[in-house]
């Protein structure tokens, strides 16, 4: 092990924290980190943000963070919940998103300032493409997720909602 | 720097009315009329139970509050300050749909006012609060104009909840006696008035396209008093029900 840590390092391991409600992406794919500060040799100061407000997993996702990259690095972590920054669904990374899609869950649209309703409709279906589709709740299985119905392949799918 | 106990008021009511309508929402779970409306509520009621969560940490973090689980779980009736509106209890859907439809724009009008608040956690905490809320003005103006425009029952439906709901949501804008005229000289918010005005400019699109009439609104009588610590006997049970896990061991750690 170095004697120094390289702030890569830690970026690196975080890839390996995955959210609880999405297992396919990790803290850095969801754009949940907003800060990484070595504070001496072996401390680093990490800061996060949850994206919805009532996140029940903030606390779980905390834990896995200091966790993995105390296992990984060998050195003492501590995470805070950073009010500075708000999560928006555009911090998602590009990979995230194809990944999201891979896992069967739509993802976001680009936001272009806030969301309007109309960004809703037509949400290409993560299994066959298909854009002849309607949203058919605004809420899902999580609160990051709405329900939408494609027409094409008759299938109820989840889409990972824009938040501006 | 900005009046303590103002800013403190302000922030109990609306984490009351948050807290407080939370805890009918979920009332919906399990009891949905379709299972897509039992996940909206129950979604709905985990949003608000978080929107009073971080604003009652301002208070716990900047206004020597108490800790924010203690605050909700264990303040005595009077000392809440939520508006009549969340505290009655569901009733039929049409109901819970309009007071959903009326608080949701109610609070959505509010929290767009405090991005250009001089108090700064106002200005951080409305930023996220406010792009959650348009899910639920969404879902909230989806079911309105859908239902006036179902059936005549339906609209019939729609109309009567409009007619009885609308004394109720006005009586949200209750400007404090003591703190209002503080609030706005130091610019925190722009008051309860102006925000009514907002108010009725949000909703009446979406009444229009619901061919919705709005009740003649010099003839309402804006129901009163939760500001105050005045309440309706359906205030009580709810705060028994909701803190009765807590309380059984308010040192439990979770």
């Amino acid at each position: 092990m170095p004697a120094t840590t390289s702030l890569e390092a830690v970026y690196k391991s975080l890839e390996h924290v995955m959210d609880p409600e999405i297992p396919v992406l990790s803290v850095m794919d969801l754009g949940m980190i907003t800060g990484v500060e070595m504070t001496s040799d072996d401390e680093v100061h990490i800061k996060m943000i949850p994206t919805f407000a009532a996140c029940p997993a903030v606390s779980f996702i905390q834990q896995g963070i200091k966790t993995t990259v105390e296992k990984e690095l060998g050195i003492s972590v501590t995470v805070e919940v950073d009010k500075n920054t708000h999560w928006q669904s555009n911090r998602m990374t590009d990979t995230a998103r194809e990944k999201l899609k891979n896992f069967g869950i739509a993802p976001p649209q680009l936001l272009q300032g806030e969301v309007r309703a109309e960004i809703m409709l037509n949400t290409p279906c993560p299994h066959c493409g298909s854009e002849h589709t309607y949203l058919r709740s605004p809420f899902g299985s999580t609160l990051c997720r709405a329900i939408h119905y494609c027409k094409s392949c008759g299938q109820v799918f989840e889409q990972f909602k824009p938040l501006e | 720097m900005i009046h303590q106990a103002a800013l403190t008021d302000l922030i109990i009511k609306m984490g009351d009315d948050e807290l407080v309508q939370g805890h009918r929402n979920s009332e919906w779970t399990g009891l949905g009329p379709v299972m897509e409306e039992d996940i909206a509520f129950s979604s709905m009621a985990q949003d608000k139970i978080g929107h009073a969560w971080a604003l009652y940490r301002i208070l716990h973090e900047e206004l020597g509050g108490k800790d924010p689980d203690r605050f909700a779980f264990m303040r005595a009736e009077k000392e809440f300050k939520c508006s009549h509106l969340t505290e009655m209890p569901n009733g039929e859907y049409d109901f819970s749909l309009m007071r959903h439809f009326l608080f949701d724009h109610a609070e959505t009008v509010r929290y767009e006012s405090l991005q250009e608040s001089s108090y700064e956690p106002f200005r951080q905490v409305s930023k996220k609060l406010k792009g959650e809320l348009k899910y639920h003005t969404l879902h909230a103006n989806a079911w309105i104009i859908q239902l006036s425009n179902a059936s005549e029952e339906s609209y019939a439906r729609m109309q009567t909840a409009l007619n009885d709901t609308i004394a109720l949501a006005a009586g949200v804008f209750e400007p404090s006696q003591e703190y209002e005229a503080i609030l706005m000289e130091e610019k925190v918010y722009p008051g309860e008035k102006e925000l009514y005005q907002r108010w009725l400019d949000r909703i009446y699109p979406v009444l229009v396209r619901s061919a919705l009439n709005m009740p003649a609104l010099d003839t309402i009588q804006p129901v009163l008093g939760g500001r105050q610590g005045f309440h309706t006997p359906h205030l009580a049970p709810l705060l028994k029900e909701m803190g009765e896990v807590f309380n059984l061991d308010t040192e439990a750690s979770w």
